[in-house]
């Protein structure tokens, strides 16, 4: 089945989401779209699965003009999705959510789970998954959530699927499962729209390749374009892909931490003993696939546990055991993994979420008072240090993009006195653009004297920050190696293979 | 200017239709409840004529009941009218400052079903001062209101409390707390230091003069200073919340708990102080209630006005003016709703009617929006959830 959308058009109050946009889909095509974050790409996708409607436009689906004001017109005309942030319900299992919203579709009839179990196993066995449809959602990883996305398109008949950023959140293995998942559903005249900001995946299995910037379709390229040149395509100038990471004195250790061990509610050890340290002006990589613990040391390191034994000691003092507040405080900033969840407040404004942590200090707070005009003076500086686009710092800062939300919270956490930075998956979700300005911003903080513990599972990111790697596998530190191993020494000791002799 | 005329009408939008329907329903249930109404059903013109006299009757008659009656008594003047309104006012003073307590707990994530013995606590408190204490004028008003807000903080801030140490739901513990409340003051109303002298029914003696709130528009009108206090409690609400660092916390924890967590605000904190402060709104809501309306403390002194204190926030989309003019209008509907009752015979529960069609409408969104055909509104609806979610 063919997709053409021509002359799409989508406006937020001043802002054009998407500029006269005209794209075509051939049938059994992969068809990658590349643009930078707040380019317009999931706007365009929730149109085409009518979760928005375009100001003006039409949609053609093999050579047809059809109508699509909601997504139950998608799904009939054949258009399922997977959106950037999943849609399941955490408490269901599979089949409840794949029936979720067609309860009474004539294919099922009444709420018919039995139906739906058994097209599930067909659709997984079809294409090759490995779900139970009677698992519950939340007890399952991230790759096989996924999966139920995608099945829940599938079982619906999509024959064209949409895929929003869906490798932002999976482990190498499993992006390499679904890419590979991606070419047996074209080999099977399935058509796909790929949206990611890997362009190393773009290369790897696009047909053709469009790509979006501030809503206008800029060019459409072959995916033999090399990785520098579709950079500067999406973001409009030349990107360092790889940074450039100076040579300087590493000073004393700065953060030190002792036997520690987080445990879970219920009293399973999640982090198992661990000892590191990290020295100033140095960036200590924490690599690993995801689940193996990384979480959870790393908010461990603020107090945000609540059960941690050991010690953990920042220029010498003990801060295990102090409150959250005293942590921060006391020069550890902290970017957390989910910046939606734990980084920012969706509703409230750009400015109130730059001072989230200072809003009771000077000069912010006189007594209980809360200095509104210094408050949007502040943040004014702020989004001009670390260049973050918006339109006004009291819009919320849910309608910022994602690059641009990560900045807020970057430029929250560097505003404090700071020691140890300390950054959970700082580049998920981001476009090259935002990448190459966190990972500066990292190396700056390095640069300057402060230790950076960065937690990451994109193999490629540790590599190009660390000064030394250490590697979590089921809640310990495997080894610490220097900056000098391999892709493939670093992938083996991910999967818990250890092979040569710790260097620190 | 008129981008804030039109963020008021947006805002107003959806309450305002829901109390649209809810009296448009509420209208079609007197007309067919009426027997003459019934009797014409054979003739379809008649019928229609009937029914609407019989609608326009009753609202009339709720009007008169709630604003203005211009049906004067002999010897009474113009302003003797207004007397309904003074009523109006009256029932709304005590659900402003409960419903103030509910919306402040909703801006925090939390769900206040608790205003009810909160208002108890307070009742009990301003009475006893009232009553048993000689204090100068002014002082002794000052000292038995205090004493009633600070009862009820106490016991809105065990709630808080038990939710920060333990975790447990605010919605059970507030349901519970209130059931305890309403057997307390059973009570202590038997209790020797309660008694009135001279009276074996469960009913406290009169607050001395001293302790009464002053009368606003002479003897003949119940109008009196509680209506200051509960305006002015609503802009203490509207300033905590927006123009100070507390209330940026508290909005941090309500928008998104997590967040605020991790940024180091202190979320047992922020649970414990807001359980406090809504208790206090309750409490004051309680001692009004004695020092200004009642004088005396009996069984029956909470009324509903604890449980109406969650539609008036949910109405006043927990934004305090919203909350102010919510409780007027519920205040509106008690007062007018007596007049209606013994002028036309339309029994005062339907105005509970009303009440509970206007919470199910304002609770089902999708509902007014599809019947209206709004494409998109603001995100109002998400408070009810919300507040489930601490
Ligand atoms: N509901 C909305 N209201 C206002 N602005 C919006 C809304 N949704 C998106 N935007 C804005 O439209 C622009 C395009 O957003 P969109 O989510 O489509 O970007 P994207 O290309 O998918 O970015 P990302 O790579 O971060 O996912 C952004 O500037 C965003 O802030
Ligand atoms: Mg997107």
């Amino acid at each position: 089945m063919s997709l053409e959308l021509r002359g799409i058009t989508k406006t937020f109050g001043s802002l054009t989401a998407n500029d006269s946009i005209n794209l075509r889909v051939e049938t059994g095509q992969i068809h990658a779209i590349l643009g930078e974050n707040g380019a317009g790409k999931s706007t365009l996708m929730n149109i085409v699965y009518g979760l928005l409607n375009a100001d003006s436009g039409e949609i053609l689906v093999d050579e047809k003009l059809v109508d699509i004001s909601e997504p139950i017109d998608a799904l009939s005309a054949g258009i399922g999705m997977v959106h950037q942030h999943f849609m399941l319900i955490p408490v269901f299992t599979v089949a409840e959510n794949i029936i979720l919203g067609h309860e009474k579709s004539s294919k099922f009839g009444v709420i018919d789970i039995d139906a739906a179990r058994l097209a599930i196993r067909k659709v997984s066995k079809d294409f090759g998954f490995e779900v139970d449809p009677d698992a519950i959602v939340e007890s399952l990883p991230v790759g096989i959530q996924q999966k139920v996305e995608i099945i829940r398109a599938l079982i619906y008949e999509a024959k064209v699927l949409i895929l929003d950023e869906p490798t932002a959140v999976l482990t190498p293995q499993e992006t390499d499962e679904l890419l590979k998942t991606m070419r047996e559903l074209k080999a099977k005249g399935t058509s796909i729209i790929f949206i990611t900001h890997k362009l190393r995946e773009v290369r790897e299995v696009a047909d053709q390749i469009t790509i979006i910037r501030r809503g206008k379709v800029v060019a459409a390229v072959s995916p033999t374009t090399s990785e520098g040149e579709l950079a500067s395509m999406m973001v409009g100038r030349a990107v360092d892909l790889a940074p450039v990471k100076h040579k300087h004195q590493i000073g004393e250790p700065i953060l030190v931490a002792t036997n520690l061990t987080v445990r879970d509610a219920m009293g399973t050890a999640i982090v198992k003993s661990v000892n590191f340290h990290v020295n100033a002006g140095e960036v200590l990589a924490i690599a690993g696939v995801q689940g193996n613990g990384q979480s959870e040391l790393a908010r461990a390191l603020i107090n945000l546990e609540s059960h941690i034994e050991g010690s953990i000691k920042l220029a010498g003092a003990e801060i295990r055991g102090s409150s959250i507040y005293d942590s921060l405080h006391s020069g550890i900033a902290f970017i957390p993994e989910s910046r939606e969840l734990d980084g920012l407040v969706g509703s409230f404004s750009i400015a109130e979420n730059l001072i989230l942590d200072l809003h009771d200090q000077q000069p912010y707070a006189k007594g209980i008072n809360l200095s509104a005009s210094t408050v949007l003076s502040e943040a004014e500086k702020r989004v001009t240090e670390f260049d973050i686009r918006l339109q006004s710092v009291s819009d919320a800062v849910s309608t910022l993009s994602g690059g641009n939300k990560q900045k807020v919270v970057i430029a929250r956490e560097l505003s404090r006195p700071v020691k140890v930075l300390v950054a959970s998956q700082p580049t998920r979700g981001l476009d090259v653009g935002s990448i190459e300005f966190v990972h500066e911003r990292i190396l700056a903080e390095r640069d300057q004297g402060r230790g950076v513990i960065l937690f990451s599972t994109e193999l490629d990111e540790v590599m190009a920050l660390a000064d030394r790697i250490a590697v979590m596998y089921r809640g310990e530190i495997l080894e610490i190696v220097d900056s000098g191993v391999t892709r493939g020494e670093l992938g083996l000791l991910m999967a818990g293979v250890v092979t040569k002799k710790a260097s620190a | 200017m008129r981008n804030s005329l039109a963020k008021f009408l947006q805002a107003i939008k959806l309450p305002g239709l829901s109390f649209l329907m809810a009296f448009t329903l509420t209208g079609l249930i007197i007309a067919i409840s009426d027997a003459k109404v019934i009797a014409k059903f054979s003739t379809p013109l008649e019928f229609i004529k009937s029914a609407l006299a019989a609608i326009g009757n009753a609202y009339l008659a709720l009007f008169q009941g709630a604003v203005y009656d211009v049906n004067l008594t002999k010897g009474h003047t113009f302003i003797h009218g207004f007397y309904p309104l003074s009523e109006t006012i009256v029932i709304a003073t005590p659900l402003i400052l409960t419903g103030l307590s509910v919306a402040l707990a909703f801006k925090a994530g939390l769900f206040n079903i608790g205003a009810q013995g909160q208002f108890i606590f307070g009742a009990i408190g301003a009475s006893y001062v009232g009553f048993h204490f000689h204090l100068p004028i002014g002082i002794h008003i000052l000292v038995a209101a205090l004493v009633g807000a600070f009862f009820a903080a106490i016991w809105g801030g065990i709630v808080g409390l038990l939710k920060a140490r333990t975790g447990a739901h605010e919605v059970i513990l507030t349901i519970m707390m209130n059931y305890i409340a309403s057997y307390f003051i059973l009570w202590i109303l038997k209790t020797q230091s309660f008694l009135r002298p001279g009276r074996i029914d469960p009913i406290a003696p009169e607050v001395n003069q001293s302790a009464r709130l002053p009368l606003l528009a002479g003897a003949n009108f119940r109008l009196n200073f509680g209506i200051f206090i509960a305006l002015a409690a609503a802009v203490f609400v509207w300033w905590l919340l927006t123009k100070t660092t507390i209330g940026f916390k508290f909005r941090a924890v309500g928008a998104n708990g997590q967040a605020a967590k991790t940024a180091g605000i202190s979320v047992p904190f922020v649970i414990t102080s807001t359980m406090m402060i809504c208790g206090a709104l309750a409490g004051l809501g309680g001692a009004v209630q004695v020092l200004g309306s009642t004088y005396s403390l009996n069984t029956d002194i909470a009324g509903s006005f604890g449980f109406d204190a969650i539609t008036v926030a949910l109405l006043g989309r927990a934004q305090p003016l919203g909350t102010v003019f919510a409780a007027l209008l519920f205040g509106a509907l008690h007062a007018g709703g007596r007049t209606m009752q013994s002028s036309t015979g339309v029994p005062l529960d339907i105005v509970l009617v009303t009440q509970a069609l206007v919470v199910l409408f304002i609770a089902a969104p999708a509902f007014v929006r599809y019947i209206f055909r709004i494409k998109k509104l603001n995100a109002s609806a998400s408070l009810t959830s919300k507040g489930w979610n601490g």
